[in-house]
């Protein structure tokens, strides 16, 4: 699904920010991404993302070379990819349920065709007495709520997490984690990045995808 | 996911629910003084696009209306019968084809016409004022003119002829100025409209930043990001120009409305012949229902085309 093959990435004519990066995420995986605070863990999520080019090595995905991709089948394949931000990137001018509904819209479905299931997501994330309250009336958790439930209404093939769970209390952080899960027993590569030992050890059959330094270590699960 | 029972707050959120809220920020006090200056842009090339209707109108009316009279011209002579001579020319006039009536003015009115100019009370039996005879003509072609000229030449030598012809390529030339003029403001102000949309349309992008790079993760395509700014542009294009071209049309309206008061007062005459009624007329109003809807265009499209090229350089 995705393979990374000795990529590296600078910016401008500094040092490499991550360098030798060599991993596969395979479909229907779990892993989390982790590592110290300025380690390159978004840096790494963005390339994944395909919104930063490496400036060497070659990513693979979804059988497309990324360095070869035309804007059209750039768009295609985010579309079967689900991003969660750390800072949520919900559009404040828009409802909790507008944001949701976003990447659907953007597919040219119509309201009526999606409307049932963006308002049952948003009642199992817990936000159906929030759906038409804007970004800023909503509290951290909630954002962070109505992001990972935009990330999840195209039901993707791959999902990428920046410290979803990074605003929530423990009981949330569980119930969202438990969502992921569900996701990736439907068939959904999960990448979550976040700092958490203990929502880590709360699903201990995910890979850990380690960065520190600029470099990535894999950890399977029977050698954790 | 099972679903789950819905409280009545939920209920009433369910029910509440906004539609195909524009994705662009519809309101930003960027896009509100972008308004503003469509609105003056829009009532500036009206007003240019209008007057020059109204001088070119006015001069074809000119135009029109001194072609289709000529005067015969008799130089008083000493010795020699004015009157007579007069008659003569008039009557030559008369039977010349395409010639609706030829009219030799007295003396009492040819002193009349000379009033404005030399005032009342003057003794104008002792100048040698030359006497006219006004011909009317349903639509003079050279051809008609020469034959007149050849038969005062022949029957009456004391006559000249004047056709207008210099006083009309005067007009002529003048009326193209002021239009071509005008053509050259029209221009320069929708150029400068130009302008003023595109350094909205980037300062709205610039602003709304988030927005497209949030559209592009979830998947949306540059034509589709596009046109969502075209949309919103177009909406602000039409509101301003909205405002500006019926502000415009509103003040043709009451000019012309005023024109009819004036027109008896003093200098109004002078302003009449100059602007005609100031009456646009459906063309005009058409023109300027046009003009709007160009402007509205002009700001969706070439909002449309600065993004496109924005977001062919962005991953």
């Amino acid at each position: 699904m995705l393979r990374f093959e000795n990529v590296g990435l600078r910016y401008g004519m500094g040092a490499e920010v991550v360098r030798d990066l060599n991993f596969s995420i395979a479909p229907q995986s779990f892993q989390f991404l982790t590592g110290p605070s300025g380690a390159g863990k978004t840096t790494l999520l963005r390339l994944m993302l395909l919104s930063l080019r490496p400036t060497r090595g070659s990513i693979q995905i979804f059988g497309e070379d990324s360095a070869r991709l035309d804007k059209g089948t750039l768009t295609n394949l985010r579309r079967r990819i689900g991003v969660v931000f750390q800072d949520f990137r919900l559009l404040d001018h828009l409802t909790t349920y507008e944001n949701v509904a976003l990447p659907l819209r953007v597919m040219g479905r119509t309201e009526g065709s999606y409307r049932a299931e963006v308002v049952e997501l948003l009642r199992w994330v817990g936000l159906g007495d929030r759906m038409n309250a804007l970004p800023v009336v909503l509290s951290g958790g909630e954002k962070q709520r109505a992001a990972i439930a935009r990330a999840l209404i195209v039901r993707p093939e791959l999902l990428l997490a920046d410290e979803p769970t990074g605003n929530v209390d423990p009981a949330m952080a569980w119930r969202l984690l438990r969502l992921f899960v569900e996701l990736h027993k439907s068939g959904t590569a999960v990448v979550i990045a976040t700092h958490d030992l203990n929502l880590m050890d709360q699903f201990g059959q995910a890979r850990r995808l380690v960065v520190g330094d600029g470099r990535l270590t894999v950890f399977e699960p029977d050698s954790q | 996911m099972n679903a789950v029972d819905l409280s009545d707050v939920e209920r009433d959120e369910d029910a509440r629910l906004k539609r195909e809220v524009p994705l662009v920020p519809p309101d930003s006090i960027a896009s509100r003084a972008l308004v503003v200056v469509i609105a003056i842009m829009t009532f500036l090339a009206c007003l240019t696009a209008g007057g020059a209707l109204l001088v070119a109108d006015a001069s074809r009316s000119w135009r029109s209306d001194i072609a289709r009279q000529v005067t015969i011209e008799i130089k008083p002579r000493a010795g020699e019968n004015t009157e007579a001579i007069l008659a003569k020319a008039a009557e030559v006039a008369a039977r010349t084809p395409g010639v609706i009536d030829a009219h030799a003015l007295s003396k009492s009115e040819s002193d009349a016409m000379l009033e404005p100019w030399l005032g009342q009370g003057v003794d104008l039996s002792q100048l040698p004022i030359p006497q006219l005879v006004i011909v009317n003509m349903a639509a003079p072609q050279a051809a008609q003119l020469d034959l007149l000229r050849d038969s005062l030449a022949k029957e009456v030598p004391q006559a000249s002829l004047d056709d207008h012809r210099i006083w009309l390529s005067r007009l002529d030339t003048m009326a193209d100025v002021i239009v071509a003029f005008a053509s050259a403001l029209f221009v320069l102000m929708i150029v400068a409209l130009g302008t003023a949309i595109g350094f909205a349309t980037r300062g709205a992008m610039a602003g709304t930043r988030e927005v497209i790079e949030v559209l592009h993760f979830v998947g949306a395509t540059d034509a589709y990001i596009a046109t969502q700014f075209q949309t919103h542009f177009l909406r602000l294009g039409l509101r301003g120009a909205l405002v500006g071209g019926s502000t415009a049309a509103l003040l043709f309206a009451i000019a012309s409305l005023l024109s009819i008061w004036w027109r008896h007062s003093a200098g109004g005459e002078e302003i009449s012949a100059l602007f005609g009624a100031f009456a646009l007329g459906a063309v005009g109003y058409i023109g300027i229902a046009i003009i709007c809807a160009g402007i509205a265009s002009l700001t969706g499209l070439l909002s449309r085309s600065i993004v496109f090229n924005h977001l062919r350089q962005v991953l």
